[in-house]
């Protein structure tokens, strides 16, 4: 109440009304917040495909099963290209606090070139599976699969189309309010799918080549 | 030859002359009036030179109060078509007995019960409910706008290319014929190998986009923007069960985008989520579709709860009895639609304690409901009721939102279920509560908020007509499907053999012709209103001595709403301001920060409708190039970094000055 007091009109003792406005007053900015809440609604979809993943995962139908497929040393190669483009995204975040636009470009890059590893690793092991039959039309199995890990990809993708932009706009306007703001999205995003990849890795791998 | 033959299936796909359904003479008919109706409006639009106006007033406007408005007619064009469904699907069936078989084939039948559906849940109810939200909740908190004004108007862009893909389907190939809900496997590719199910996918993709963002838009909305002193337990009611309604949006709709991905899929790339063979299980389906299906059910009747209270606190000059109670029950009922949707399928065979989980949860969710009716009765108990228009239809949905509810209840007991699944019963009860309760809120809202949006009451005596048909005639309507679903009656039937039945549809038929006439009265309702505007000109602001905060500007609201931000400090704000004795201020104004328009709004949601043809059509190439563009123009759009200006001063006190007039020349 005290902020409302402070800034209600100037002659604010005399007319009663004043009580009921204020003179200037700016919302807070929503767009961390509703970024995230979109985050949390792509989540449900991850959820979904988990949850898809859970239901047909062992429906092999004649195929392959997971522990005749995944190759979790190339796997665990790619966990480690994306934990570790999430730390230098992180460093990415700290430079910008201190507005060092070169800095913040570099750890950028870093950081989408250990995407792009993971993606071309990811595409490789698909082009691999399609190339013996085992495509997702295969089983049940593998078109949970190629969804769930093929969504996960399609967003890293997008993340890397994104985070080129913005080394675009960050190298043309340097780091100002809205710029900082996209880039903490980003950061968002980013180690959204970090977090996303541990469950595909961890369920689908992992769990995938028990017998 | 043949690499010409490959060029053409690249760029066209399989789309050909024989999509044309130029051997159905009622489609025919209603393509030749579409375009003749179509170019009498271009026409006069052009002759009026009107283009710019609207481009620049409308298309790309960031108003929330100019999109909720253009929401709401997006709903009541697509509410004609869906109703024309209704009334051929209730003529067919008065009349296909026997050796006659009415005007429809099973084949054109099919797809108007799916379209009308689709139409009437998607691009009616939602448009409907989002453009109040839209344009009542801003105003409702004391702000300005929402809080992403570019989002808000793409959003509305995309459930438009959803629903002009859906109309599209009527003379461009076909619609799904498989139900509003296209269960596979009868929607998948081997038993619907043609187009109708891809419309189905795709416009709901896109719309879906559209209405995802817009929940995540009006959440952050009602978090972030309240006016000072609005803390969360004085928020209107029907600030509240938005908030609980974009929540809903926000928790459902994704698995709505990813569970028609799937079966997208499955046609397009012969994967196996939901086929017979190589390990899809098709019930899955049917689950996920019902995990977003049951809340949307909320997601509709919330807002309509929300728009009741506040008609009854108003108009029995009275606070909202139980406001508390109010808002925890629609908070509850909130969690529990997310724990009740196996109950659209008990025959699915899971078994009796599953079954029976699911019946309780769905029993449970009327004691909120309940309360909820009692809070209204109560607020009407030694009030002085004043039975305008918003009233009456608050009254007609109790008493039919209540029938409606207890016929659910009977449909909660999975034994009866057996007995009433996937019957005319089923079919009566979903009408008695989305007509009753959704629909007679948005008409009771619309009468309610019309005079604040447009600056004049809708005239009385129409109102009455429309209101007295639709409610007899709704009863007339429904009845007969209740009494035939235990006979045993099932949905989506196109041809009966026993006459003994003919009766009751015939019954249904009149009440429905009784609804067409409640509807023309509608129309004449908004076309008499607009004659006599200026003598029923609302100069107040405040025509029905409301209570919230949207009745303190004025009618309709600048395009700042307030001039200076309200501080609230109790609920009911304006009510409490009234009491208080409070006088606007008149001088001293500052410039008011606000959102320019955008261009890119319609846009990329025109890019969008593109591409998604093309994934209908399979025309590959403009796929591509569709999505190509898509990408750069929203990347394009990103570069633009001067999104708002200032109103100036001087011009918020003119604005004022005459308001100012105006209310003393009125006193």
């Amino acid at each position: 109440m005290s902020e409302i007091n402070a800034t209600t009109a100037g002659a604010a003792g005399a007319d009663a009304s004043a009580r009921y406005y204020v003179r200037e007053h700016h919302p807070e900015n929503g767009t961390l917040l509703g970024f995230w809440i979109y985050l949390m609604s792509d989540c449900l979809i991850f959820a979904c495909l988990f949850a898809t993943y859970a239901v047909l995962g062992r429906n092999y139908a004649g195929g392959p099963s997971g522990a005749e497929i995944f190759e979790l040393p190339t796997v665990a190669l790619n966990t480690a290209f994306l934990l570790f483009s999430s730390i230098t995204y992180g460093f990415a975040m700290l430079t910008a606090q201190k507005k060092n636009v070169k800095a913040t470009l570099l750890w950028l890059a870093i950081t989408g070139v250990l995407g792009a590893c993971f993606l071309f690793l990811e595409l490789q092991e698909f082009a691999h599976l399609i190339h013996e039959g085992n495509g997702p039309w295969r089983s049940g199995f593998l078109t949970a699969f190629f969804s769930l890990v093929g969504t996960h990809g399609l967003h890293v993708t997008f993340g890397i189309v994104w985070l080129v932009t913005l080394m675009v706009q960050v190298g043309k306007h340097g780091i100002n309010g809205a710029n900082y703001r996209r880039l903490s999205c980003l950061s968002m995003f980013w180690h959204f799918l970090d977090v996303v990849w541990i469950g595909v890795f961890t369920y689908v791998y992992l769990m995938g080549v028990l017998p | 030859m043949h690499e010409q033959l490959d060029l053409t299936k690249l760029i066209f796909g399989r789309l050909s002359w024989e999509a044309i359904p130029y051997h159905e003479p009622i489609l025919i008919a209603t393509f030749i009036a579409v375009i003749l109706g179509g170019l009498v409006v271009l026409g006069a639009i052009t002759k009026l030179r009107l283009w710019g106006y609207l481009w620049n007033d409308w298309f790309t406007s960031i108003d929330h109060k100019k999109i909720g408005i253009m929401y709401m007619v997006l709903g009541l064009v697509m509410f004609l078509r869906g109703f024309a469904d209704a009334l051929m699907m209730r003529a067919q069936q008065a009349f296909s007995f026997g050796d006659a078989h009415g005007f429809l084939p099973p084949h054109h039948y099919d797809q108007v019960f799916t379209a009308h559906g689709v139409i009437m849940i998607f691009f009616v109810a939602m448009p409907f409910v989002t453009g109040l939200m839209n344009y009542v909740v801003p105003l409702q908190i004391g702000a300005r706008d929402v809080a992403f004004p570019f989002l808000n108007n793409f959003s509305f862009w995309m459930t438009t290319a959803g629903a002009i893909l859906v109309m599209a389907s009527l003379f461009v190939g076909e619609f799904a014929r498989t139900g509003w809900l296209a269960y596979p496997p009868l929607s998948g590719i081997l038993a619907s190998p043609d187009v109708g199910v891809d419309y189905y996918i795709w416009s709901l993709q896109v719309a879906g986009v559209g209405t995802l963002l817009s929940g995540v838009n009006l959440v952050v909305t009602i978090i972030k923007m309240r006016a000072p002193g609005m803390d969360l337990m004085k928020m209107p009611v029907f600030t509240w069960t938005a908030l609980c309604t974009n929540i809903l949006i926000v928790m459902a709709f994704p698995i709505l985008t990813a569970t028609l991905a799937m079966l997208g899929l499955d046609r397009l790339f012969d994967t196996h989520f939901f086929t017979n063979e190589l390990g899809g299980n098709a019930m899955m389906y049917v689950n996920l579709i019902w995990i977003w299906g049951h809340p949307e059910v909320y997601i509709l009747i919330l807002p309509a709860f929300g728009i009741y209270s506040e008609i009854v606190a108003t108009f029995c000059n009275k606070r909202l009895f139980g406001y508390t109670s109010m808002v925890y029950a629609t908070v509850v009922i909130m969690v529990l639609s997310y724990l009740v949707w196996l109950h659209h399928f008990f025959t699915m065979g899971s078994g009796a304690s599953v079954n029976s989980f699911f019946g309780i949860t769905t029993m449970i969710i009327s004691i909120p409901t309940g309360a909820k009716i009692f809070n209204w009765l109560f607020t009407m108990y030694k009030g002085r009721i004043r039975y305008e228009l918003p009233m009456m239809w608050t009254v007609a949905f109790m008493i039919t939102f209540t029938i409606g509810g207890m016929t659910g209840v009977m449909l909660a007991v999975p034994p009866a279920d057996f007995v009433l699944h996937n019957s005319l019963f089923l079919i009566a009860h979903f009408h008695n509560v989305i007509i009753g309760g959704v629909l007679f809120g948005l008409f009771a809202g619309v009468n309610y908020w019309w005079p604040k949006m447009f600056g004049f009451k809708l005239d009385r005596a129409w109102g009455v007509r429309s209101f007295w048909l639709w409610t007899i005639g709704f009863w007339f309507a429904f009845i007969p499907p209740y009494i035939l679903g235990f006979m045993g009656v099932t949905r989506r039937v196109s041809h009966f053999e026993d006459p003994s039945i003919q009766w009751l549809f015939r019954i249904s038929l009149f009440g429905t012709l009784m609804i067409a006439a409640g509807i023309a009265c509608l129309l004449m309702q908004i076309a008499v209103s607009i004659i006599n505007r200026k003598k029923l000109a609302d100069t107040t602001g405040d025509p029905w001595n409301a209570r919230t905060l949207e009745w303190s500007t004025s009618s309709p609201p600048p395009d700042y709403n307030f001039a200076f931000t309200p501080v609230v400090h109790d609920n009911d704000a304006w009510a409490d301001m009234k009491k208080h004795g409070y006088q606007r201020p008149r001088h001293d104004f500052l410039p008011i920060h606000m959102p320019k328009n955008t261009w890119a709004g319609p846009v990329i949601p025109g890019v969008s409708f593109v591409m998604a043809f093309g994934i209908i059509w399979h025309m590959w190439l403009l796929v591509g190039v569709s999505f190509a563009g898509l990408i750069a123009v929203t990347i394009y759009h990103t570069f633009n970094y001067k999104r708002d200006f200032y109103i100036p001063a001087d011009d918020v006190l003119r604005t004022e000055e005459a308001r100012t007039r105006l209310l003393e020349a009125h006193v």
